[in-house]
């Protein structure tokens, strides 16, 4: 058995500590697991970007203003006070970071993986975006464009990848299977 | 504030390391920390989210790297909790101690002369609806303020003093820069500001990209016409 972190003793301190004072419940971390392991993950994020796949009345209004499209999803989760969708085209691929902190779009992605957290991404795909890029095994033509979104106050970014060849020949279920995490941060496609 | 956090164009963290199929939580302490979080508002020692990004900017440098992100969080959530004087950082020792357990690098720096923070936010997000007229419109050139920061600040080092063009405008927002230090809302006209990346990182950057931030009208001046 590994020896525990002294960073987890020190949380597991914490928690006795005000759960004696009564500043929280015994089953808030409960709580916490069982939301973003069951209610709130990618799979929200790409029933936007499906609907916007297939309905193109849709997409134009998530592009014009993603705050107020997505309001009938009723997402839960937090950290999205202001949405903005960025579309990618053959000419332009978009793809976000939070350089500062990690700030993340949770009630549509989750909690954000931890390369998205740690300091070689954070540090890099400002940088060098194209060579992150395909260290995730994105090639672009050398004629499309890159923006980076580094996401530095309360504005959330979400990627919408460019539409699968056969998307109007494909079920909704079937979609819904190929829309990656990663592609709607940009890191994938 | 000019911290270890402020990470975008460092050099020397060498690759992205991924894991397949991650879960929401690795360990359970993860899922403890961040209800940790919830918790400091209830108690009202968390009275903003400026006010943590602060308390993890000022955690230990070297534990910043090193403890993970729940691990940066749990150092600003003790930095806020024995700063309000709910605990001491000598409890929370004893306890790790008494669990037969290594104290280890400690993250959290408390400060002696905290903040103190004597309003609740005016609303449950961060938008505020501004009365004055925004001072630039998309298309216009800006170029961002160059000057050192030793509190908080959302303008990111690698885009000090640099030029861009505003390609949106978000309306009126609390200003964190304030907020952080219990120095009032102060509402602010955000833009999103694009800067080519030669702009950015000199004759050295990868062709045609561009990396866009959502910056505070504070930050920004008109650029010189050229």
């Amino acid at each position: 058995m590994s020896e525990a972190k002294p960073q987890a003793l020190r949380a597991e301190a914490l928690e006795s500590i005000l759960i004696e004072r009564g500043l929280l419940t015994a089953d808030a971390v409960d709580d916490v697991i069982a939301l973003f392991n069951e209610r709130v993950g990618p799979m929200n994020g790409a029933q936007v970007v499906v609907k916007a796949w297939r309905d193109p009345d849709f997409k134009a209004r998530l592009l014009a203003d993603g705050t107020e499209a997505i309001k009938p999803f009723n997402f839960t989760g937090g950290q999205v006070d202001k949405l903005v969708v960025v579309e990618n085209t053959p000419e332009v691929h978009n793809v976000v970071v939070c350089t500062l902190c990690s700030c993340y779009p949770w009630a549509l992605l989750g909690l954000p993986p931890r390369w998205y957290k740690d300091p070689a991404y954070r540090s890099r795909v400002v940088r060098e975006p194209r060579a992150v890029l395909a260290e995730f095994g994105v090639e672009l033509p050398e004629r499309t464009k890159v923006r980076v979104w580094d996401s530095s106050a309360e504005v959330r970014y979400l990627v919408l990848p460019q539409a699968p060849e056969d998307v109007a020949a494909v079920s909704e279920q079937a979609l819904l299977a190929r829309v990656s995490r990663d592609a709607m941060i940009g890191v994938g496609l | 504030m000019d911290g270890i956090h402020d990470l975008g164009g460092k050099r020397g963290f060498g690759q992205i390391v991924r894991e397949p199929n991650e879960p929401a939580f690795h360990e359970r302490w993860e899922a403890v920390v961040f209800a940790l979080s919830g918790a400091l508002g209830a108690a009202g020692v968390m009275r903003n989210v400026d006010q943590f990004r602060h308390a993890v900017e000022r955690i230990d440098p070297v534990a910043y790297l090193d403890h993970g992100y729940y691990g940066r969080w749990l150092g600003g959530i003790e930095n806020l909790l024995v700063e309000a004087g709910l605990v001491t950082q000598r409890e929370i020792d004893d306890r790790v101690q008494r669990s037969g357990g290594a104290l280890g690098r400690v993250a959290a720096r408390p400060s002696d002369t905290p903040d103190r923070i004597d309003y609740a936010p005016e609303g449950l997000e961060a938008q505020r609806p501004l009365a004055a007229t925004p001072k630039f419109a998309v298309g216009d050139a800006v170029v961002t303020r160059n000057v050192p920061s030793t509190g908080h600040s959302r303008l990111p080092a690698y885009a000090r003093g640099k030029p861009g063009e505003v390609i949106a405008w978000h309306g009126g927002w609390v200003f964190p820069d304030a907020n952080a230090h219990g120095h009032g809302e102060r509402p602010a006209h955000l833009y999103t500001i694009r800067f080519p990346g030669q702009v950015l990182w000199g004759t050295g950057a990868e062709p045609d990209t561009a990396v866009c931030l959502d910056l505070f009208e504070p930050y920004l001046e008109k650029a010189a016409p050229p």
